[in-house]
């Protein structure tokens, strides 16, 4: 039943996109990845969105942190607007970062159709995944293991670096994994806001997208594949390390 | 070294844990904060320890003013009720942390670790995690983990309230002896009578966020100051507002100056002693305790009418001042 689900959901979507994707044979295949435009816009997704989760793991994990374990008023409030790029449909997000931070900026800050907002697109659509991992982690967190390690003697960094962040890092790496998913592919909040420019802020999926539109369909279904490797392959990767980071962690 | 705890109270919320409590602990002893949940043994212990500060009153340890000092320069060494384990450290690497935090030399921690997993009996597991452990080698990483950078005063939280009644038994027996080894002035919180007069050499009875009474086990179960200690500290049988052991109870064979008859309920043998449960003719029910020989003797068994003799009961005026033993108001 639910290997049907799934495969119906994943697997089959998967094989098919590779079949489209290598039906020209290999040779189109890679022609097509290498196409300078093709390159060009799937190194921005993947290099951008890099940079992006890195931010995520360091900001995500200490707005995580104020939201556990510090009082302010107006906490629940900030809690709940954690979730607000999951609930806004991405397009909509797109036009109120454009409307905020393009042309005629009302904080004056334009960063339209530069690759500053390529990340700041995505940067909005990810900022959840990883707070809301570390988040429930953090809450379980046994206080009295920082009391036990400050009783040993461990000042207030070293007991983050030593106890808390160790503790954390399947959590985060999680967080992580999930944010880079969604970077590589984003689509909708980038339409609007990077005007999509070739060989400068054209994002793979926009690309995609682009020659779908185009109907050179190979294309389109060979940088789709890239990036579905590219993805496959971090997350791959970011599973190896949180299993083994957490394998004594329970 | 000794520690000095003189008035402190601590509030939380509106909720009064401590008020005003002194103590003084003499350098070296192995002392039992003895009372029921709740009554703030946890909160005087981490206030000791620095985790907790006090609203007022003061700590002192080795003569040394600690009121403000952060845990991390107290030298204290706190085992927590579940251990704390760093569950990413292996069991060395738990061991060592106190003095790797230090940034002691690598070939010191090594020789100091391995003294420390024989002294605990871990030797062989250093190389395990925590979550490999069983409860009681996790209590003994714990206190190794403690004793590791050498504190001038032991803390242990309720060090056995999780634990099995076998590892329990054995870990009190072998909590005992380390303390005749090292000699490392210790405080433990219990809940259990039983577990603090085996271990203890001194007793703090607390009730109700205050120190009740202080003193030796045999003190405590002799002279209690107060109806709580008295019902604290061993079984206790309850005649108007007079106290008795079960133990002070006497089968005799005559009636006979302060003696009465009891009816046998029940009989229960416990091993060496056989506790006899007895109804008075005022149907008030006490409970007698005799050895197996006496009981044996006597022929115990349910339904049979007994002499009693209840000799000296004690009686805690309201304000619980000790008043002198009281003949038997029967
Ligand atoms: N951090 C805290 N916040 C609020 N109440 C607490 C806190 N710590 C302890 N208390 C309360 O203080 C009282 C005494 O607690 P504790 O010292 O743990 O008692 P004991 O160790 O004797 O069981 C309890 O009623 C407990 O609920």
């Amino acid at each position: 039943m639910l290997g049907i689900y799934l495969s119906a959901l994943v697997l089959l979507p998967i094989a098919a996109l590779t079949a489209k994707a290598t039906s020209g044979g290999p040779g189109v295949l890679w022609r097509e990845i290498t196409n300078p435009e093709a390159l060009a816009a799937i190194k921005l997704t993947l290099v951008v969105a890099v940079v992006v989760v890195a931010l995520n793991a360091v900001f995500g994990t200490l707005i995580a942190w104020v939201l556990v374990r510090d009082e302010f008023p107006g906490k629940r409030l900030v809690n709940a607007l954690i979730d607000l790029p999951f609930a806004l449909p991405t397009i909509v997000a797109g036009l109120v970062l454009l409307s905020l931070y393009g042309h005629g900026s009302p904080v004056g800050v334009n960063v339209a159709f530069t690759r500053a907002s390529v990340a700041l697109a995505l940067l909005f659509v990810t900022l959840p995944f990883v707070v809301r991992s570390v988040q429930p982690v953090l809450h379980e967190l046994e206080l009295s293991m920082e009391e036990a390690a400050a009783s040993l003697g461990a000042g207030p960094f070293t007991v983050v670096r030593r106890i808390v962040l160790p503790s954390l890092t399947p959590a985060i790496v999680s967080g992580v994994a999930l944010s880079f998913a969604r970077a590589v592919g984003e689509f909708g909040s980038l339409v609007l806001i990077t005007g999509n420019l070739p060989f400068k802020t054209e994002a793979g999926s926009v690309y995609v997208f682009a020659q779908i539109q185009n109907e050179n369909l190979p294309a389109a279904a060979a940088v789709s594949f890239a990036l579905l490797v590219a993805a496959l392959v971090v997350l791959g990767a970011l599973t190896f390390v949180s299993r083994w980071s957490s394998k004594h962690v329970r | 070294m000794a520690i000095e705890v003189d008035s402190v109270s601590k509030r939380f919320g509106t909720f009064e844990a401590l008020h005003g409590v002194s103590l003084t602990v003499t350098d070296g002893a192995l002392t039992a904060l003895l009372g029921p949940s709740g009554s703030g043994k946890s909160t005087l212990l981490r206030v000791i320890a620095g985790l907790e500060a006090p609203d007022t009153g003061s700590v002192r340890i080795g003569g040394q003013e600690m009121t403000d000092a952060p845990a991390r320069s107290r030298g204290v060494g706190f085992v927590f009720q579940h251990y704390a384990p760093f569950k990413h450290m292996t069991v060395r690497n738990n061991i060592a942390f106190g003095l790797s935090v230090r940034k002691r030399a690598k070939a010191e921690i090594d020789e100091r670790v391995a003294e420390l997993l024989k002294l605990v009996r871990l030797d062989g597991l250093a190389g395990r995690y925590p979550s490999q452990l069983s409860g009681g080698q996790l209590q003994r990483m714990a206190l190794a983990r403690a004793l590791a950078v050498r504190p001038k005063v032991l803390l242990l939280d309720e060090p056995f309230g999780a634990l099995d009644a076998n590892v329990r038994a054995e870990l009190r027996e072998w909590l005992r002896r380390l303390h005749d080894e090292i000699h490392v002035t210790t405080i433990f919180v219990t809940h259990d009578q039983e577990e603090a007069m085996e271990v203890a050499e001194q007793i703090v009875v607390m009730n109700a966020g205050r120190i009740e009474q202080t003193g030796t086990p045999r003190e405590l179960y002799e002279h209690p100051i107060s109806e709580f200690v008295m019902s604290f500290i061993g079984p206790v049988n309850r005649i108007g507002n007079a106290y008795l052991r079960p133990h002070d109870v006497q089968i005799v064979p005559e009636p006979g100056g302060n003696t009465t008859e009891a009816l046998v309920k029940r009989v229960v043998h416990l091993g060496f002693e056989v506790r006899v449960q007895l109804t008075l003719p005022d149907g008030r029910e006490i409970s007698a305790q005799v050895t197996r020989a006496a009981a044996h003797e006597l022929e115990l068994a349910e339904g049979q009418i007994l002499t009693v003799r209840l000799p000296a009961a004690r009686v805690f005026t309201p304000a619980s001042e000790p008043v002198a033993p009281a003949p038997s108001t029967l």
